[in-house]
């Protein structure tokens, strides 16, 4: 097999698909630069021009990667490694000398498609994914047929997936799952699956289009109301003006609390997200796992969570938090970047000149937010540097960390101590299992406050513009706006029918494909009937399984093999025969076709040629093993003409 | 000296082994008729780019397990089958084929022998990419199309004169992915006559008879006896061509032949050389002799043709010449 051009162009579309769904998250130079090495080898190819020198591909690929180690400051992690692998199979494209090389490439783009599931697992990307793997194959059979036209490569590719899919599904169902990461993760390994430490506008937004579970909850004593499940995750003090970050906490104080309720115990199921915290409901006063308790009232797990972690905790729900809060830790809670925002250090000034009692501008704040026409959406307007002004006063559109973010900088600015608690709101109601669950959707971020005689007091200013979102969830809190997808926006009944079966569709596959565990795939077995279920009975039920459906696949195969033209001749002469039977004259089964004509014709003297000629068509069709679909065609003719 | 000595006796060690493994494992019957491939003649076994892609889905799936990535699951059982499923499409590709030997060309030494076999698929799928080579890298590719005959033609060089056989030749294909080889051993019973190879051209030897040099004369001769229809190998000398002249169609002019004019070819007249040299020698003469249109006969040591100018007395002379000395017959 020569690297024709149409394989070449094949090898082109394989790499522009695989690379396709990663150009939304990398770098732009990077999208542009494989797009140009593409279109730079499908040049060549299409001029017959050679390839570019060793040296010179020597180069590009030296420049590609000081690039991105420059962009980046590492080569590795995943991000990295993504576009590492794009650039690789693009340049290796350009020195493409051998078939080995282009086999090389398709499993290289076989890996590739395995890296976009990092980012998304939704059902589109399963179908793409389907896809992208049927024009592999169709390229990969092309390594092997040569001369062979699209579409018949593109039948032999689409058989081979039609069978590997029903196989691959029982094996999915059946395999063996391990629990837990084999080895360390890279750091970015889950970068959209959980809350981080920092905050910046849009990274919460980013996360809440996120459909993953977080953690669950079972409750032991009556769960509190929805709208007081704040999940506490880091707490965030310092603002560069951008950003907040976590900080180091000075106070070497226990956090304290005076005056609590009844405490709410429950058990939390936390799902892994590599990172040390542990989440609670505000406040936390004790939990089961050994964990630090900070002066900020958060948890921290002695190791980052890679695997699923299971805790009880005991929360109170009415609390004063660190009364006495250290004067240092309150300089914190004070500190402003300066040259920033000064807009909205003037509505802060203004506040404080207007209002003499700390609460009174809390309010004032609130009430701000409540009445000018502030919007909450997931697709806010960009912001300049100065992101707090931007917001205030000429956007208003964004998400909770927008008005989390803008209130404490009012706050700090009117010399209250405020700071960032980041975790997650609220939970979704399990009726059949009796519990919470919280999803990335859930991410949430609000302000505390500390006050005179109350300590830190939380306040949400998201609840003063979009109180639904607290009461009853996200999806219940967004306006119908450009944000929410086509289906949402639109009245018409047989719409909204088709986007709840669509919505129904993507939770069953969260939870039968993307959360298909351990625990699932005991679950279902045992419904299905399978008993003490092993890891060794999996696999034996598995392979019995495959054996059986490939058992199947291999009868349907080989079906066609053996059709001989002589079976249609066969065929053909035994309607000949019934002809003859019709008439009267049957043929005997120890009777040769030879007698029998003989016999026949001297009974039938009328038709007498016409069965000989037939009878010596047949015979010369059938013994003589003649291969002519011209006399076939006689043959047929003649029998049907018979009378 | 032993030190040298020893990787080539042990690769030959290994060799014999697995030649012997070879023999063993996969018959080594000639074949006569119709062969038809079945799950009894066809082998298959991964190839080096099936390993390698075993490894790349280990190393998938190892990352799977690490990310929990459900979809990467997915999509690894999915390569997995679809490779392992093609295997069965490598084994289909060749399954039910009939392949029969066909009739061999006699060539010269030092030519390519043609061996032909026909390829009869008499089922509803195209066959695609078979190849079909012998042990030392001669090698054909085709296609076969379905309920399709192919004639398929592997040139094998021709080095020794005598009966020439194909030995045992592979038919493999590696279809779909690559992944898997599937393969299996033909080995008819035909073998390909070789002539020896033709010496450079020779002077034919003086007549046995007394009139000189032994070509036939001109036409007009006295000896000349009628006409008789062209036959497919007949001197070009020899055709009428008055009479073709005249419509009469491809006529060759007829001799009565006489014993004594006849040129003898004869072993004995040659200088003492070494036997094959004589024999290319001889074929020479009998290229030349048939060419030229002259009655000649060949004595050789162990026997006699007659003068004769025809093909099948060319085909006989250079048969006993192909088979001098040769036990086999």
């Amino acid at each position: 097999m020569k690297l024709t051009a149409p394989l070449i162009y094949g090898l082109i579309a394989c790499i522009l698909l695989v690379s396709a769904p990663h150009v939304e998250h990398l770098p732009l130079w990077v999208s542009a630069l494989c797009a140009m090495l593409l279109a730079w080898r499908a040049y060549l190819t299409a001029t017959g021009n050679a390839l570019p020198e060793r040296w010179l591909l020597l180069l590009v690929t030296l420049v590609c990667v000081g690039g991105i180690a420059f962009n980046f400051h590492t080569l590795f992690g995943r991000d990295v490694g993504v576009m590492l692998l794009m650039l690789l199979g693009s340049l290796k494209l350009l020195e493409l000398r051998e078939v080995r090389d282009a086999t090389v490439l398709i499993y290289l783009c076989c890996f590739v498609i395995i890296t976009n599931f990092f980012y998304s697992q939704s059902i589109p990307t399963a179908l793409f994914m389907l896809f992208t793997l049927l024009i592999i194959m169709a390229t990969w059979v092309h390594l092997q047929t040569g001369t062979l036209a699209l579409k018949p490569r593109l039948r032999i590719a689409a058989t081979i997936l039609l069978q590997a899919i029903p196989l691959s599904l029982l094996i999915f169902v059946l395999f063996p799952r391990v629990q837990g990461p084999l080895w360390g993760m890279p750091q970015d390994a889950y970068g959209s699956s959980g809350l981080s430490d920092t905050m910046a506008p849009g990274s919460m937004s980013k996360l809440t289009l996120s459909d993953a579970v977080a953690f669950r909850v079972t409750f032991s004593s009556p769960p509190p109301a929805r709208d007081q499940m704040y999940w506490r995750g880091p707490v965030l003090w310092n603002f560069d003006g951008r950003t907040w970050t976590r900080g180091r906490n000075i106070s070497p104080q226990q956090p304290r609390l005076d005056k609590v309720s009844l405490p709410v115990s429950y058990a939390v199921t936390l799902e892994p997200h590599n990172k040390l915290w542990l989440f609670a409901l505000d406040m936390p006063i004790k939990i089961s796992t050994p964990a630090d308790f900070l002066p900020d009232f958060q948890l921290l797990n002695k190791a980052p969570v890679n695997a699923r972690l299971r805790y009880n905790a005991t929360s109170v729900m009415s609390y004063l938090a660190n009364l006495d809060e250290q004067p240092q830790q309150l300089r914190r809670a004070l500190a402003l970047p300066d040259g920033y925002n000064p807009r909205a250090r003037e509505l802060a000034a203004g506040w404080r000149a207007q209002n003499t009692s700390e609460e009174l501008i809390v309010k004032t704040a609130l009430t701000y937010f409540n009445k000018n026409a502030f919007e909450y959406t997931l697709e806010p307007p960009p912001l300049g540097s100065n992101s707090v002004d931007d917001f205030l006063f000429e956007t208003r559109k964004g998400f909770c960390e927008y008005y989390a973010s803008s209130f404490v900088f009012l706050m700090r600015a009117a010399g209250i101590p405020a700071r960032i608690v980041t975790g997650y709101q609220g939970g979704e109601y399990n009726d059949l299992g009796g519990y919470y669950i919280l999803r990335q959707s859930d991410a949430h971020a609000w302000a505390e406050v500390w006050l005179q005689d109350r300590g830190w007091v939380r306040f949400d200013p998201t609840a003063a513009v979009a109180p639904g979102r607290i009461q009853n969830g996200l999806s219940a809190s967004l306006p119908n706006n450009s944000a929410l997808p086509f289906f949402a926006r639109t009245q018409s009944e047989l719409l909204h029918k088709l986007r709840f079966n669509l919505d129904a569709l993507t939770n069953q596959w969260n939870q039968w494909v993307l959360g298909y565990n351990t625990e699932r795939q005991f679950a279902l077995l045992t419904r299905l009937g399978m008993e003490d279920i092993t890891w060794q009975k999996l696999v034996a039920n598995m392979f019995a399984g495959v054996a059986l459906l490939v058992g199947i696949f291999t009868l349907f195969m080989l079906r066609h093999l053996r059709l001989r033209d002589t079976d249609a001749v066969q065929a053909q002469y035994n309607k000949f025969c019934k002809k003859l039977a019709k008439a009267g004259i049957e043929r005997a089964t120890h009777e040769g076709a030879q007698d029998f004509a003989e016999r026949a014709a001297q009974l039938k003297s009328q038709h007498a040629t016409a069965i000989r000629d037939i009878t010596a068509q047949y015979l010369a069709l059938r013994y003589q093993n003649l291969h002519d679909a011209n006399i076939l065609q006689a043959f047929k003719r003649a029998v049907r003409r018979f009378p | 000296m032993p030190k040298q000595a020893q990787p080539s006796l042990t690769s030959s060690v290994i060799n014999s082994l697995r030649q012997r493994f070879r023999n063993w494992a996969f018959r080594r019957t000639v074949e006569t008729g119709t062969v038809e491939l079945n799950q009894r003649r066809i082998y298959i076994l991964p190839t080096r780019q099936g390993v390698g892609f075993g490894f790349v889905l280990v190393l998938m799936l190892l990352g799977d397990i690490n990310y929990n990535l459900s979809l990467g699951y997915v999509l690894t059982f999915l390569l997995a089958t679809a490779s392992g499923m093609s295997m069965l499409h490598a084994f289909r590709n060749m399954a039910k084929i009939e392949i029969r030997a066909g009739h061999i060309e006699p060539v010269f030494a030092g030519e390519q022998a043609y061996f032909v076999f026909y390829f009869n698929n008499p089922g509803k799928l195209d066959r695609h990419q078979l190849h079909l080579h012998d042990d030392n890298g001669h090698h054909t590719v085709f296609d076969l199309p379905a309920q399709q005959h192919a004639e398929i033609q592997l040139a094998l060089p021709a080095t020794q004169r005598g009966w020439m056989d194909s030995e045992r030749l592979t038919l493999y294909t590696d279809f779909p992915f690559g992944l898997f080889h599937a393969w299996t051993y033909i080995h008819f019973d035909v073998r390909c006559m070789v002539y020896p190879k033709p010496a450079a051209a020779q002077p034919l030897p003086l007549t046995s008879a007394q009139n000189g040099s032994g070509n036939l004369p001109a036409a007009g001769d006295e000896d000349f006896s009628g006409l008789r229809n062209y036959v497919e190998g007949d001197a070009l000398p020899r055709i009428a061509w008055k009479a073709l002249a005249r419509e009469q169609g491809l006529q060759v002019k007829q001799f009565a032949a006489q014993q004594g004019q006849a040129l003898w070819l004869n072993w004995a007249q040659l200088p003492d050389i070494a036997v094959e040299r004589k024999l290319e020698v001889l074929t020479r003469w009998v290229l030349d002799s048939d060419a030229q249109g002259l009655l000649y006969g060949l004595r050789l040591p162990d026997g006699e043709v007659a003068p004769q100018n025809n093909p099948s007395h060319r085909a006989e002379c250079l048969q006993r010449l192909a088979l001098f000395g040769m036990s086999t017959t």
